[in-house]
């Protein structure tokens, strides 16, 4: 069945090593330029929030870096599911390649949204605020992964055991998403919204929907490079690989 | 620009220090995620070339 090609070619390294090259430097120049422009725009040509002054100018990175830190989160899980049931080494290989990235992003939206609160609530951290406390237990749960793949001498056991643990970790995001609703705290609640209008100015708006596919993509091209990373260390002794290094 | 001149940029009112400190540390760590895996991958490359070599 020929629609079932990509599926196994998505287990093939040689493949997966060739599409990376070919597609690396598109992702990552067209995900950096989409943040450049929007971090110029949000900087320096939208006007300020009426309540919070300039601060709110942070949005343009704090909002990105979280969203795509939480699917990375999802995508993460889902490739754990892959490898506990298939077994296969390409989701093992992903599941390794999302844990630094995703732990580099949740990391931003903490610390962005720290410096953001110091002018806005007064505190750089609060420990009653369910949005902040469940966004640092995210960060643990990605150091966590990343130190259980280390931790093993046997990496087929890393690997289980960091499948599992993303897999029980899954029980945080829906708390991530929904705390600003569940329990009144300072963080304010989700100005995009899917299922009615968005409570943002529409000025206020346009860089954003441009930092956030930015950000998407800017995290894939990071997935590559680690992928990349781990392909040519497995594959070390092949031939292809090899012949790669020689060019 | 939303600012009549870069000193305005610079401040944001008082708010310059939070922003563009937030910015400071995105860049960096954004450029970290990219530059990091790409030297571990030039020194993966340049591993198996000695190892071609030393076997041939």
């Amino acid at each position: 069945m020929a629609s079932w090609q990509w599926f196994h070619r998505l287990g093939s390294p040689k493949w997966l090593s060739g599409t990376i090259d070919r597609w690396l430097p598109w992702v990552l120049g067209l995900g950096s330029v989409l943040l450049l422009v929007s971090a110029i725009w949000g900087l320096a040509f939208t006007p300020p929030d009426y309540k919070q002054g300039n601060s709110f100018r942070i949005i343009y990175i704090h909002v990105p870096t979280a969203i795509v830190a939480l699917a990375a989160y999802y995508v993460m899980a889902i490739a754990g599911a892959v490898s506990i049931i298939w077994r296969m080494k390409v989701a093992d290989m992903a599941l390794r390649a999302i844990a630094p990235v995703g732990a580099a992003l949740t990391f931003l939206a903490l610390v962005t949204g720290a410096i953001w609160g110091k002018p806005t609530w007064g505190a750089y951290w609060i420990w009653q605020d369910a949005r902040l406390t469940s966004m640092l237990l995210l960060f643990f749960l990605y150091l966590g992964i990343m130190a259980l793949h280390d931790a093993y001498q046997n990496s087929a056991s890393g690997n289980r055991a960091a499948a599992i643990m993303s897999l029980v970790g899954t029980v945080n995001i829906p708390i991530i998403y929904k705390s600003v609703d569940w329990w009144s705290s300072l963080h304010q609640p989700a100005t995009l919204k899917f299922t009615e209008e968005s409570t943002i100015a529409t000025e206020m708006l346009q860089p954003l929907m441009l930092a956030i596919p930015g950000a998407y993509l800017f995290f894939i091209a990071a997935v590559m490079m680690q992928l990349r990373v781990q392909i040519a260390r497995n594959e070390k002794n092949t031939r292809w690989m090899a012949e790669r290094a020689a060019q | 620009m939303y600012f009549s001149n870069l000193v305005e940029l610079w401040n944001m009112a008082g708010h310059g220090p939070y922003v563009w400190s937030a910015y400071a540390i995105s860049f960096i760590v954004l450029a970290a995620i990219i530059v990091i895996p790409a030297k571990h991958y030039r020194q993966q490359l340049k591993h198996i070339r000695q190892q071609q070599s030393d076997n041939c």
